[in-house]
């Protein structure tokens, strides 16, 4: 019996990760390969689509609008998470509940609807469409994921910690320096992180807030009506990869060394 | 509480108001100079809410606190002559002993030389030498305790402020802790102020102790003092184990008064035996402790008074005997301990015994 439940378990999770993770091989594939159809066999080796992507000035100036976009939503979306989340955590007021609530809808609201939304209340404010624009949609919806992070950083963080450097001569602020923030510092770089890779890859209110200055995912949309320019996306896709799979080693590999600094034992999980 | 001397802290009428909840009734209370004295109190008293207002930790709804002559309403935490040492600890985890010590003194922009000195030395006084280097993680609970003993003291403030520091503790070293802390704080004269709901702590510790009960002092008085004479039926069974008997003034003279108890009779007692607010008319109880009672042996044992009874109950702890008597025309019985000196037999339950007891060990209580 026991035999059995472990061997269909084994099944499915084999399936499971198959089905996870079989579409995102599939990309470094086609990168590499030389033809410009996406299908079955395999035609050869090359690197021509990467070259490309070198010299696509279009490109870079999307990605360099991309990265203004995600480190300002970063910073901006962990900054207002901060604040809520050591309210939520430390003290009780009124409407508590509702309020962390209605901070927190974002996270399940369709994106479409919020894009269409901020679209429609931004033309009436008269305000141009811009990568600030864009910033802000951003930062509307990352800062609920922030929050949730940074929630459990807080409500880790004893309370009587900062009234003994309080009690020790420390100022407000010495006390946040010295004790609060690198206690908190594990989930504010988790925070930075998840915020940056979602406004990275958002694509439906970038798309519709963004003018005449592309985003990656808005670039990358735009590519695919070329079926030539498709090889050089794979290419392009394989380098998004890479780079967010070494992100979040990074990110983890210091989370773990600035827990066991702490002697927090924590799991990725229970960031 | 007359003193010649300003007291290191006085406390007058302070009232402390949590929303509709009131924690703290008007306290006023002097704490004298290199004083160990104790908060004590069962849960929810407010004798930590006292002890946080004292710290700057939380304001007063009206009343003044006053260190060192000094009236501290306006002066944050930050800014007074206290230092805590807290029910936690809260030793900062991502320092190691030595920052966590030194924390304090880098605060006071110290030159780093002198830091390292006065954490060494401090760490000497609290038997922690060789643990700089350690972080909070891996330290034991006793040397937690140490480091945040440690961390306060080298602030060299007034007062030392302590949260149920040893209620973390398991019972031996906390046994040891009690008798090292009290050594500690006489021989550097520095003011204690301790929080907690453990009498015998407050007992063996303290040099005065307020006793608190729902946001007010019942009694401020010495260890022995408490012990010995307590105010009311309240504070008597909060300190130690007493035994309550019904009574009452069946005759009056100008210097004395005769008492007729439950069960163990007649007895005149001086006036001045009663508290200041007793009247003879208020009597209903008296009290008496359990050591203060004798199970007489044979006829050598000398008593000023005799009752006959039967042993219900005894427990036999080694040095000493904790007998249940039963005295007739009484339902509960009586605690009684014995020291199991030489000679003595330990009394089997059922056996008859006599009781015998002094009319100086009688505690009145008024209703």
């Amino acid at each position: 019996m026991k035999w059995l439940s472990v061997k269909w378990l084994t099944i499915y999770a084999v399936v499971y990760m198959i089905f996870l993770y079989a579409p995102v091989i599939l990309l470094p594939l086609f990168a590499f390969n030389t033809s410009t159809i996406i299908a079955f066999p395999l035609s050869g080796f090359t690197t021509e689509w990467f070259v490309g992507l070198w010299h696509t000035d279009t490109l870079h100036t999307a990605l360099g609008n991309s990265m203004i976009v995600g480190l300002t939503t970063a910073v901006l979306s962990t900054l207002l998470g901060a604040f809520a989340a050591r309210a939520s955590a430390r003290f009780t007021f009124p409407g508590k509940t509702g309020i962390v609530g209605l901070i927190m809808l974002p996270l399940v609201l369709p994106e479409i609807i919020v894009a269409v939304a901020l679209l429609v209340m931004l033309n009436q404010l008269g305000m141009p469409l811009s990568l600030w624009t864009v910033v802000a949609g951003h930062v509307l919806i990352c800062t609920p994921f922030s929050i949730a992070i940074l929630s459990s950083a807080f409500r880790g963080l004893d309370r009587e910690l900062e009234e003994a450097s309080f009690d020790l001569g420390e100022s407000r602020w010495g006390t946040f320096r010295r004790v609060t923030l690198p206690l908190v510092l594990p989930g504010v770089i988790s925070s930075l992180l998840i915020t940056f890779t979602i406004s990275l890859d958002e694509f439906i209110i970038a798309f519709f807030l963004t003018g005449t200055d592309v985003t990656l995912p808005v670039y990358i949309w735009s590519q695919l009506r070329f079926p030539a320019k498709l090889p050089s996306v794979m290419a392009l896709g394989t380098i998004l990869l890479a780079v967010s799979v070494l992100l979040l080693i990074a990110a983890e590999a210091l989370r773990r060394r600035s827990a066991s600094r702490q002697g927090v034992e924590t799991t990725l999980a229970g960031v | 509480m007359q003193d010649d001397k300003t007291p290191m802290i006085a406390i007058r009428d302070v009232v402390k108001k949590f929303g509709s909840f009131t924690a703290l009734h008007g306290i006023t209370a002097d704490i004298r100079e290199g004083e160990f004295f104790s908060l004590l109190g069962p849960s929810g008293c407010g004798k930590t809410t006292l002890l946080r207002t004292i710290a700057g930790f939380e304001p007063t709804t009206s009343g003044t606190i006053a260190i060192d002559g000094k009236n501290m309403a306006d002066i944050p935490a930050n800014d007074r002559p206290t230092n805590m040492v807290f029910q936690s600890y809260a030793i900062f985890p991502h320092l190691n002993v030595e920052e966590n010590v030194g924390y304090g003194l880098k605060t006071r922009k110290m030159p780093k030389k002198d830091i390292a000195r006065e954490v060494a030395e401090v760490l000497s006084l609290v038997d922690m030498e060789g643990y700089g280097k350690r972080k909070a993680h891996e330290l034991s609970g006793g040397q937690r305790q140490r480091v945040a003993l440690a961390r306060a003291l080298v602030m060299k403030p007034k007062v030392i402020l302590l949260d149920e520091p040893l209620s973390a503790l398991d019972k031996k070293l906390r046994d040891q802790m009690q008798v090292e802390l009290r050594s500690l704080q006489r021989s550097i004269g520095i003011t204690f102020i301790l929080v907690t709901h453990d009498q015998e702590e407050a007992l063996i510790m303290s040099d005065r102790i307020a006793v608190m009960f729902e946001g007010q002092i019942e009694q401020l008085d010495t260890p022995e003092g408490l012990y010995r004479r307590p105010v009311n039926k309240r504070v008597a069974s909060f300190i130690g184990v007493m035994n309550f008997l019904s009574a009452k003034v069946t005759e009056q003279t100008d210097t004395h008064l005769t008492l007729d108890m439950d069960a163990l009779g007649k007895i005149d007692l001086p006036r001045d035996r009663l508290g200041e607010d007793i009247t003879p008319e208020s009597i209903g109880t008296v009290g008496v402790r359990p050591e203060m009672l004798t199970v007489l042996f044979d006829q050598s044992d000398w008593s000023q008074n005799k009752v006959e009874g039967e042993v219900v109950d005894t427990e036999y702890y080694g040095d000493m005997t904790y007998y249940k008597v039963r005295l007739p025309g009484r339902d509960a019985p009586l605690s009684i301990s014995m020291r199991n000196t030489a000679g003595r037999s330990v009394v089997p339950p059922g056996s008859p015994v006599t009781v015998g007891w002094g009319a100086e060990s009688i505690v009145v209580f008024g209703d």
